[in-house]
């Protein structure tokens, strides 16, 4: 078990990047009780709008310099497009039965993808990106990378900065009214379009940096990155307790430290050899999701809404 | 309201069913009226090709349809088959086994394609082999190397029977690539402990359980085994298991998508061993998405190096000058080789029938590409009784300097 330390890190940085896409999820859902699946793929265009950034700046810029303009860049794509697919697909909906949102969302999913796979330069195969330099570093038995410690540093001030604005600002607390009874908010005077906007464009900021991390991490974006994200941030948010912006991040470490921890010692146990490994690392994961919500139907976090059954 | 939903669920989902389907039915109809009227006096002979055009694979999938291309246009260009045009009809598969039926049963449908060259994979292949067996349609893969294509799934027992008459390939089988790997990295590299990894598809798991019994039964041991999911990108969890097992090498059977991450994320967290793989992860992007972390690693692919072939030079230089995409270096020669024999089996079986192509010329041309018998650019070009190549080359690449370099050429045998 000495491998323990390391693969807990790996699951902290997988997870710390789920919980980020997991925030978008979560907020749109906790104030318009939509599931915008949408979302997996917003986070991918704030990668492919980091990378364009990227590619049209001189060469000669180091990419500490470039990295602030790519997050702005990408952040400007993803609030961009979340924020158009709630005026353009979603608000004209609202007042539908869930299923036709759900549907839109589903579309609209795969409009995006398919957008950037004809119209983004090159983007048929995996595009490469640029990595931060240096590393990895030792810190005790666990090896970390540069990219990772981004990525960590990223989720750690997105999460505090989204708890000051939800707790103490004025729109945040807003926020909070529209959440538990969007009617009477706008009785008290809430403009509860401008909240539903602010929260797509929250969740899309945070899926560009999250976008970010990815490229960062892995060196390479492709057109498809935003399906498999997305379903795993939709179940990190779910497992936290879906409309808690805590939970969302929880869910996300503790989902991205169950599949760690599965794939290295699964298959330890005896009579268990063959369910273990990276192929079986998702099972575990959806095993795990269900045992949660069989024990907690609410999620980690999440809290019984009786007047919303 | 629930019926609504429902009622509004079940329209949105037949709408665009029927949408799907009239756009397919579409497209193909203008696509064939097109090659009718430009067929002129002449006729038109279309050879379809399936492989990954977009998306996982699509590098070396690229190479297979401009490596047809050219061959058809130089028949073209001299003449080969007098009275005869050919033509290139190639789908985009996405490495799915689905998405390659879907085009098989497209190609067979089409009265003017004659043959077909493709796939890729091994496991877009199984699903594609019945298809062109029950059209008698010969279907020559440039690059599957599965042993059971073409041996039937008892192969490694020793009872071989062909399943599919029509099908046939260029690529040599991962029973030699497997054990040609394992004899280099135990004999030469003197390897003693390798980390299996396979990607669970047809050609991956089947070359790593190759690869693995061969490495055993050598005196090797096996670290310890595990399996990655295709479209997969983050590996730390396995990378540090890799690096805990004290291997000195990792095998990987699978496609250079995965495999080049593999190698990345293996390498940033210090683990210094090559990776090794097949003809799957021959491919320049594996080294442009690896960087500096390919340095080392190897791979097993058929053939020669076709750079060392003095008659594939022309087909270099035609490929690089006409700028199309893709890696011509893994299976651009053989999807030449591939299409030059469907070529000269048509002009066999026109020339048996006085000239004119027969009616049934997709089953004739079944029996003239079992004769196939010609030097083609990546070797000599012929078929066995299982429809496996007799060109059984198999060539070890290291990564050298940013660059694929070939340091070990041979044929394997027992």
């Amino acid at each position: 078990m000495h491998t323990l330390p390391q693969q807990l890190a790996n699951g902290l940085f997988l997870g710390s990047m789920y919980g980020l896409i997991a925030i978008g999820y979560t907020m749109v859902y906790g104030i318009v009780q939509l599931i915008n699946f949408a979302h997996g793929e917003i986070f991918m265009t704030g990668a492919f709008g980091a990378l364009a950034v990227y590619t049209n700046l001189p060469s000669s810029m180091s990419i500490w310099a470039a990295l602030p303009l790519m997050l702005v860049g990408g952040a400007i794509v993803s609030v961009l497009i979340a924020v158009g697919a709630e005026r353009f697909a979603y608000r004209p909906l609202r007042n539908a039965p869930r299923l036709a949102p759900l549907i839109t969302a589903i579309g609209l999913s795969l409009a995006l993808q398919q957008a950037v796979f004809n119209w983004y330069p090159h983007a048929t195969a995996g595009k490469h990106f640029p990595q931060l330099p240096g590393g990895p570093f030792h810190i005790g038995s666990v090896d970390v990378q540069s990219g990772d410690l981004f990525l960590l540093g990223a989720a750690i001030v997105c999460m505090i900065a989204l708890g000051v604005f939800v707790r103490s600002s004025r729109t945040g607390r807003a926020m909070q009214a529209t959440a538990q009874d969007p009617d009477t908010a706008k009785l008290m005077g809430v403009d509860t379009n401008r909240i539903i906007i602010i929260a797509f464009a929250i969740g899309g900021l945070f899926a560009a940096v999250a976008g970010v991390a990815y490229g960062l991490k892995y060196g390479q974006v492709k057109y498809d990155i935003g399906f498999q994200a997305g379903l795993k941030a939709f179940t990190a948010a779910v497992l936290g307790g879906i409309g808690n912006i805590y939970g969302a991040m929880l869910g996300g470490l503790v989902l991205g430290i169950a599949e760690a921890c599965a794939t290295a010692y699964i298959a330890n146990v005896p009579g268990m050899e063959q369910f273990g490994g990276g192929a079986w690392a998702q099972v575990w994961a959806f095993v795990l999701l269900i045992v949660v919500l069989l024990v907690r139907p609410q999620g980690l976090l999440g809290e019984r809404v009786a007047d919303r059954a | 309201m629930r019926h609504r939903s429902l009622l509004i669920l079940t329209s949105v989902l037949a709408t665009g069913a029927l949408t799907l389907t009239a756009c397919g039915s579409r497209s193909d109809d203008s696509k064939k009226g097109g090659d009718n009227s430009s067929g002129g006096s002449k006729t038109t002979v279309v050879i379809g090709v399936d492989a990954p055009l977009t998306g996982a694979n699509s590098a070396t999938g690229l190479g297979i349809q401009y490596g047809v291309q050219i061959a058809v246009d130089d028949a073209n260009a001299k003449n080969l088959v007098p009275g005869v045009t050919f033509k290139v009809k190639a789908l985009d598969d996405k490495a799915q086994p689905a998405t390659g039926q879907t085009n098989a049963t497209a190609l067979v449908q089409e009265s003017d394609v004659i043959a077909a060259v493709g796939p890729l994979n091994s496991g877009v292949a199984q699903s594609m082999q019945q298809v062109f067996e029950s059209a008698k349609m010969v279907e020559i893969s440039p690059s599957n190397t599965n042993p059971a294509l073409t041996q039937g799934k008892d192969w490694a027992t020793g009872t071989k029977t062909r399943p599919f008459t029509t099908y046939f390939r260029t690529a040599t089988t991962d029973a030699n690539q497997g054990n040609f790997a394992a004899d280099y990295a135990v004999n030469t590299l003197k390897k003693k402990s390798a980390f299996v990894v396979d990607d669970k598809q047809t050609y991956g798991a089947g070359l790593a359980g190759i690869f693995q019994g061969k490495f055993k039964s050598l005196g090797g041991k096996i670290a310890g085994t595990d399996h990655v999911n295709t479209g997969d990108t983050d590996f730390s969890a396995l990378v540090t298991k890799i690096k805990n097992s004290h291997a000195d090498m990792v095998y990987y059977g699978g496609q250079y998508d995965e495999s080049e991450l593999v190698t990345k994320q293996l390498k940033a967290a210090g683990v210094h061993i090559p990776l090794m793989g097949g003809d799957g992860m021959y491919s320049d992007t594996y080294i442009k998405t690896a960087g500096q972390a390919a340095e080392g690693d190897l791979a097993t692919s058929v053939g020669v190096p076709v750079e060392t072939l003095p008659a594939a030079k022309t087909f270099i230089d035609t490929y690089k000058s006409k700028g199309y995409p893709g890696d011509y270096g893994t299976y651009g020669g053989y999807s030449y080789d591939a299409a030059t024999a469907i070529i000269k089996a048509v002009k066999t079986v026109m020339d048996a029938n006085g000239g004119k192509l027969p009616s049934d010329a997709r089953a004739k041309l079944v029996d003239a590409v079992q004769k196939t018998d010609f030097d083609g650019i990546a070797g000599h070009v012929s078929f066995d009784q299982y429809g496996d190549t007799t060109n059984k080359q198999l060539t070890v690449y290291q990564v050298k300097g940013g660059k694929w370099t070939a340091v070990k050429t041979g044929v394997y045998n027992g």
